[in-house]
Order: C-alpha cells, then structure tokens, then sequence
C-alpha cells in the first residue's frame, strides 16, 4: 500500500549493515584477536581471521589471577544483583500501592538523587568504606550500589501493575502483610524482577570506576579491572590484553543475549516519568 | 464524624508503620551509602582536606577552583564531549530505530543487541581494541588511510593534542546509543497508527509524516534521551582514564578525570569534593534547564 522511495531503503538498510558491522567489530576483534599470536596482532595488513591459532596468549594471562578476577566478578555482580532485587521490590511495591505519611517526600528524593551521577559522591563514599573497613573486600563494591535508587523506581513502576482490589481482597481475607507481599505482590512483578536482575547484574559487571577506586590487591580485582592492570603492563602485547578482554566480555556478552528482551523493557520501563 | 477520621488516621498511621518497615532496606543503603556520603561531599569540601590536613578554609576550594587553568580546561573538554555527543546520539538512535522497529521482532532484536554490544562488553574490553585501533605504528587507523591515500604520515590519535579529544569523543559515540535506540523503537511502537495512515491517505510524503506526526509524539523519549546522554557524557572518565590519562598536556582531562586525579592521585580530598559539587549544580541545573525548555511530559 505505501509509496515507498526504494532507492532511499536500500541505501539506509546499506548505512545500517555497514555501522552493525562497526559496531560488532569490537567483539569480534577481541575474539578473534586472544587466539593470534603476539606477532600476528600487530601485523599490518591486519589478519581478519586468526589462520594459526594459538593459546599462548592464554597461558600467559593464567600467571595472573585471572580465574580469580572472574570469580569476584561473578561474586560481585551476582550478590549486588541478588540484594538490589530484594530490597527494591518491597521498597518499589509500597511507594506504588501504600497510602502513607512522607511518601510523596520520599519518592522526589530519590528520583532527584538518580539524576545526581554516582561519580560525584565517589571520594567520601570511598572514605566511609575504608573507615567501616572494607575498603578493598567485594563489600566495598556490593553495598553502596544496593543504595542506588534506580531500582527502587524501577519497581514501582512494576508494581503500579498490582490491582488494587487483589491487595484488598487479601486483607479482607486475613492475609498478613508479610504474606501479602510474598504471595501476590512477588509473582506479579517477577517481570520487573528479570528487567532488574539482568540490569544490575550487567551495570555491576562494567562498573569500572567504582572498581578502580574501591579495590587494589592483585587477588581482590574485577576481571575489567585485572585486564585494565594487564594493559598497563603488556602495554605492547596485544594478545595477552585480548585474552583478558575475551574473558572479561564473554560471560557478559552471554548474559546480555539471553536475557536481551528483559533488558529492553527495563530501560524502556526505567525511563523517568515527568 | 470526628471517630470517622480518627480511624482514618488510624489506618492511617498503621499504613505508614508497615510501608517504612518494607522501606527500612532499602533506606539504610540509600541514607547511608548515598545521601551520607553527599553530605560529606558537601560538608569536607569547605575544608583544606588532605592526608596530612582537616582544616576550614571556607570557599577556599571553590575560589581556587574556578581560577585553576587546569579546571578550566577540563570544563571545557567536557562541554566539548557533552555537545559533541548529545545531537549526534539523538539523530544516530532515531535514524536506527526509524528504519528497525517496523521490521519482525526478531530483526528488531538484532540490531537492538548489536548497537547495545559496546556497552554491554564493556568500557574496558572495548578500550583494548580502541587502543590498537589508534596506535600511531601498528594500528588500523594510519594504516587504512594511508592505503587510501588520505594522510601521508602516521598520526598519533591519542597524543596529539589536536585530534585526542575527538578520539574518545568517537569512543563515546558508540557506547552511547545504545539505550535511546532502545528508548526510541519502543516509543516509535506507540506512535498512533491512524494518524500515520490518516495522514498517508491524505498525501502527506514521509518526511511530513515524520515531522507533523512522529516527531511531536516523540518529543518525551527525545527529552529524556537528551537528559541521559548529558549526563552520561558529563562522566565520561573510564574511557580517558585507560586511554590518554587525561594528555597530552590535559586536553582530554574532564571534570570527571580531573576529579579522580585531584582525589586519588594527589590526595587533595577537599578540591575534588568541591568538583564534585559544582559538577553536580551543573548536571543538576541542566538537566532542570532541559526538563523546562522542552517540556515536562514524559510518556510511554
């Protein structure tokens, strides 16, 4: 039915695969890039795809923590994820469906404070987390990112969902607030649950300047963090670094593919409403 | 009447009771962990605060800060990022979400991860391949545009103070639109069908289309698009941090990286508090700027 300009389309769809590919080339350089040979990276013309692969550049990252780095990642990101989940779904769900005194108070103060960026607060945040001693322990990282508001909007907004005579219907029915909230409220915003999960878990993950400034001990690094270490020392070994970023970016990059839909609705969903 | 509202307030009160212990959680990491640490942001930033001393200097902070060259500089290097990043991300997301989000879910799909995918590998990872992408001897750059015969001799992308900025500045760019091309294939979904079809029926070509109809119901999503990349491009540090250190001679320092390197390598906590703070009036009085002048309407 539409008069379409063809000409236009194909040339657009041609702009688009040529930037997918700009885009890819990232990821698939450090794929390709961790099974070249230290020669091979810096060849020019460059060697699109790796002929004689090699693990060398692996051997060589395993005399570093590398496994390590990976563990806290995974511990890091996954406990923040855990605890941001917990504890914004029971904020999120009384600021949407409770009537109370200081809620609308509340809820300006942290939509202000999400617009305010995290690095700003980072100096005394990292002074208060070496004066409760855990500067340089995951902790460091895990709990003042469970204080970021943004999940607790994002639940509410998740919870606006809840019908109100469901709520009612159970008290009537003597159901405890506790139970309220475990039986009815949980299961309806398990989505918000995905959307925030993949969220915080990812953000956690690529939270590179939290990380640089709460952590130091070679053992105690993020796998970004021990890659950006490795940079510094193999400033000129390309393979190695790639290797690094091939163990760092995997993981991740898995994560994000299989739950890509729910990451979606969580932005889309997280966008602040005026 | 009166024992009506003294029930009321009853609930009432036992409502409020509940609701904060569900909040408790969440407030004792919000006060502790973000509110705690502004104050202490603003409270030591009137202070001479280093490893050796804690001593009230007033503005001190401030009034040395706004004659520091180097902070200067790096106001100005960030204004450059923010205003060179800001229109290009809104065009680039809406030129990939006009042509995407009429196509099957699954294409849609594709290219939402494939422009997420320097954000979700990471600033780090992603940097690594950067680096060797603008090394002046073995890196593709030079070697692409000379092949091509565009420049003669190697240039050093990252060290030379002329082309450093606009180095991260294109870094930037690709870990920036990948949220609002989200952003905008979803609300480009809620666009009202009549009306597009109404206004086809009545002659209107496609740029009328975009202008009269989608873009007026677009202005939100390109509000808070606009809103998030200022600020995300005020932050802008991991990428200098591990690509330039801020050089050559400052002209890739932030606000951002210049903080850090006041607070964490030269230890002058009290400096880098009060950039801290005048970084956050700025974003603070931007983002308010923009909310005002483009309206406050926000809808998905």
């Amino acid at each position: 039915m539409k008069k379409k300009n063809s000409a236009y389309d194909i040339l657009a769809m041609l702009i688009l695969v040529l930037l997918s590919v700009v885009f890819i080339f990232p990821f698939y350089w450090i794929l390709t890039g961790a099974f070249k040979s230290q020669k091979v990276t810096i060849q020019l013309p460059p060697q699109w795809f790796p002929t004689n692969p090699t693990l060398d550049n692996f051997t060589k990252l395993f005399q570093n923590p590398a496994l390590q780095w990976l563990w806290n990642s995974i511990f890091i990101s996954l406990v923040t994820m855990v605890i941001v989940c917990i504890v914004s779904s029971m904020a999120g769900y009384v600021l949407a469906k409770k009537r109370f005194y200081g809620q609308a108070l509340l809820f300006s103060i942290f939509v202000f404070a999400m617009a305010l960026p995290k690095q700003v607060i980072l100096v005394p945040l990292m002074k208060l987390i070496s004066f409760m001693g855990m500067h340089d322990t995951p902790w460091a990282i895990i709990i003042p990112l469970c204080g970021w508001p943004f999940g607790v909007f994002l639940m509410k907004q998740f919870s606006e969902n809840i019908p109100t005579e469901l709520l009612e219907a159970a008290k009537i029915d003597g159901s405890g607030e506790v139970r309220t909230f475990t039986s009815i409220v949980m299961p309806i915003v398990k989505p918000g649950f995905g959307a925030l999960a993949i969220f915080t878990f990812i953000n956690t993950w690529n939270d590179y300047f939290m990380q640089l400034v709460m952590l130091n001990s070679r053992t105690n690094l993020t796998i970004s963090l021990g890659v950006a270490t490795l940079q510094q020392e193999f400033s000129t070994n390309y393979g190695v670094i790639m290797a690094g970023a091939a163990l760092a970016a995997i993981p991740i990059v898995t994560v994000f593919l299989c739950f890509q839909n729910y990451f979606a609705q969580g932005i889309t969903m997280g966008a602040v409403k005026g | 009447m009166m024992q009506g509202k003294s029930k009321y307030n009853k609930i009432r009160m036992r409502e409020t009771m509940v609701s904060y212990a569900f909040l408790a959680p969440a407030l004792v990491f919000f006060i502790g962990f973000v509110l705690l640490p502004m104050a202490i942001g603003v409270f030591t930033s009137f202070f001479k605060y280093t490893m050796k001393e804690f001593r009230f200097i007033g503005l001190g902070n401030y009034i040395t800060m706004f004659q520091d060259p180097v902070w200067q500089k790096s106001l100005v290097n960030t204004l450059v990022l923010v205003i060179g990043s800001v229109p290009i991300v809104v065009f680039f997301a809406l030129f990939v979400a006009s042509l995407t989000y009429e196509k099957s879910p699954v294409t849609r799909a594709f290219f939402r991860c494939v422009f997420f995918l320097p954000v979700v590998t990471g600033t780090v990872a992603v940097t690594v391949v950067w680096k060797w992408i603008y090394d002046p001897m073995n890196g593709i750059l030079n070697w692409l545009l000379k092949s091509m015969h565009i420049i003669s001799k190697n240039i050093m992308w990252t060290g030379d103070k002329k082309f450093a900025i606009w180095a991260i500045l294109i870094i930037l760019l690709t870990t920036s639109v990948g949220q609002p091309i989200i952003l905008y294939i979803a609300s480009l979904g809620n666009v009202p069908k009549d009306y597009i079809e109404a206004a086809e029926v009545d002659g209107a070509n496609d740029f009328q289309v975009f202008w009269k109809i989608k873009w007026p119901s677009l202005l939100p999503t390109t509000l808070y698009i606009v809103v998030i990349t200022t600020i995300n491009s005020f932050q802008c540090f991991s990428l200098i941090q591990l690509l330039t250190s801020g050089g050559p001679n400052y002209s890739t320092t932030t606000i951002m990286y210049y903080l850090y390197e006041k607070a964490f390598k030269i230890f002058d906590y009290g400096y880098a508090n009060a950039m801290g703070v005048v970084l956050a009036i700025i974003i603070g009085l931007i983002s308010f700027a923009q909310f005002k002048f483009l309206g406050n309407d926000v809808e998905y």
